[in-house]
């Protein structure tokens, strides 16, 4: 018998990044460090801005919202491959 | 104390003896009465607190909130105002809270229809609560304390099935038990884990797929093992009162070669017929389904094994074939019994002796599957 409960704080026990499709991937060489696409991010998972993006790969959906707002366009959505 | 009243002001009765905590109705056809005495026990004092609420999605809702609280809850709805439920019953069984509802049977629309048949239950019955049917009031009274019992021994909520207006609004004799009986029987509800500011926790919140499908597996497993504490409960209150309750009510079908089947107050009208018959001598039988769910499979196996079994339905599942029926030819395949489907009696078109003769007759020969071609109403045919 179990009662489906959660405590606080335990949704992050909740890894999302398996619902991706796409992954972005970040050309560091291009990135111009705007912050546009951290600030963009749903997820809050991009790391800091004015650094090169570091994407939190558990919790990224694969939205496209970084790779779209990009104004240098380095962000580029590469296929995953699922078995 | 036997009282001679009508059904739903007894069943009322029967509610609060078990002490409830929070009730919440939306008053509908035909429970209307049972929720005017709610109401008149909470201005006795007698129930703490009674929400008004604007409807019957907003009713159970609200008892979800206070079945997680820690409350014992009750409420009464039937017809269009269970299927308005139909969503938040799921969230209820899912939550594990054991809420009990009695539901007074009535058809659903279109068209309109307030009279009875058991369409709103059945279409209930995938949503995860306990379903016990009622043949007559004092089976509905008894099942009540019953319903909380097993509710909160295996934390599921239970639909406690009443056809409407038929015993709603039937006046007859009911032994009624006083409320020192009930608390001797239902132990104080004590839910393990209550919401509680000094110690939070969310229910019925989020669950991946990781996660989800083992939430639903304890749900199934917990249903089959509630039908041993239905039958605890049954047997715990036949000692207190001498009426002993089980999965299914077989009469006279040990040695009977045609039984018939059904749900609710049409079996008191089959056993009428069955004494009928076997004065002349014929093999027939009567089984009641209390219990719906957890559909007790075994039991029904074991007891309709090689015999002629007819299923009455009066409830449909449009496009396939009578929902009952499917489960009982299930039960028995393979177990060289003859299940014939007899579906019909909807909306308040009553399913009498006279038609029970003839479904008995036609048991006879092969399984059938036909309407119980019941008259209309003789006022209607006036018209």
């Amino acid at each position: 018998m179990i009662i489906p409960h959660a405590k606080p704080g335990t949704s992050v026990q909740n890894i999302t990044g398996e619902w991706k499709a796409y992954m972005p991937v970040v050309n560091g060489d291009k990135c111009i460090k705007c912050g546009i696409c951290q600030n963009f991010c749903p997820e809050g998972i991009m790391g800091e801005v004015k650094r090169i993006p570091e994407i939190d790969y558990e919790y990224c959906k694969g939205c496209s919202v970084c790779a779209n707002e990009c104004p240098v366009k380095c962000i580029e959505m590469r296929r995953v491959e699922q078995d | 104390m036997i009282k001679t009243v009508e059904g739903a002001r007894v069943l009322a009765e029967a509610a609060v003896a078990c002490r409830l905590d929070v009730v919440a109705c939306y008053p509908i056809t035909p429970t209307t009465h049972l929720t005017e005495e709610l109401n008149q026990f909470y201005a006795d004092g007698r129930i703490p607190e009674y929400l008004t609420v604007e409807a019957e999605f907003s009713a159970i809702s609200a008892l979800i909130g206070a079945s997680a609280a820690g409350a014992r809850t009750f409420t009464t709805t039937g017809g269009q105002g269970l299927l308005y439920m139909h969503e938040p019953l799921f969230s209820a069984a899912g939550m594990r809270l054991p809420i009990v509802m009695l539901v007074g049977n009535r058809a659903v629309s279109s068209p309109l229809n307030i009279w009875n048949d058991e369409q709103d239950t059945i279409s209930q019955r995938d949503t995860g609560w306990i379903q016990i049917y009622c043949r007559n009031n004092q089976e509905a009274v008894d099942s009540i304390p019953q319903a909380f019992y097993v509710a909160e021994k295996i934390l599921l909520p239970v639909m406690v099935c009443v056809d409407g207006h038929y015993l709603t609004h039937a006046v007859e004799q009911v032994d009624v038990p006083d409320e020192k009986l009930v608390q001797g029987f239902l132990p104080p509800y004590k839910y393990p884990l209550k919401l509680d500011p000094q110690n939070p926790v969310s229910l019925g919140v989020y669950a991946n797929p990781t996660h989800y499908q083992t939430f639903r597996e304890d749900v199934v497993a917990d249903m089959e093992a509630a039908k041993e504490i239905l039958v605890e409960a049954g047997k715990k209150w036949g000692k207190l009162t001498g009426r002993e309750y089980g999965l299914i009510n077989a009469y006279k079908v040990k040695d009977a070669d045609r039984v018939l089947l059904s749900v609710g107050s049409v079996m008191d009208n089959v056993v009428m017929v069955v004494d009928e018959l076997r004065e002349k001598g014929e093999k027939v039988g009567a089984l009641h389904l209390r219990v719906l769910r957890p559909f007790p499979r075994e039991e029904i196996a074991k007891a309709l094994e090689g015999k002629k079994v007819g299923v009455i339905d009066r409830d449909l599942s449009i496009g396939a074939q009578a929902p009952i029926y499917l489960e009982i030819a299930e039960a028995l395949n393979g177990k060289g019994a003859q299940v014939s489907s007899f579906y019909g009696g909807l909306g308040g078109r009553g399913v009498k002796r006279v038609h029970i003769r003839e479904l008995f007759e036609k048991l006879r020969k092969g399984p059938v599957k036909q309407w119980i071609t019941t008259e209309p109403p003789k006022a209607a045919m006036k018209g």
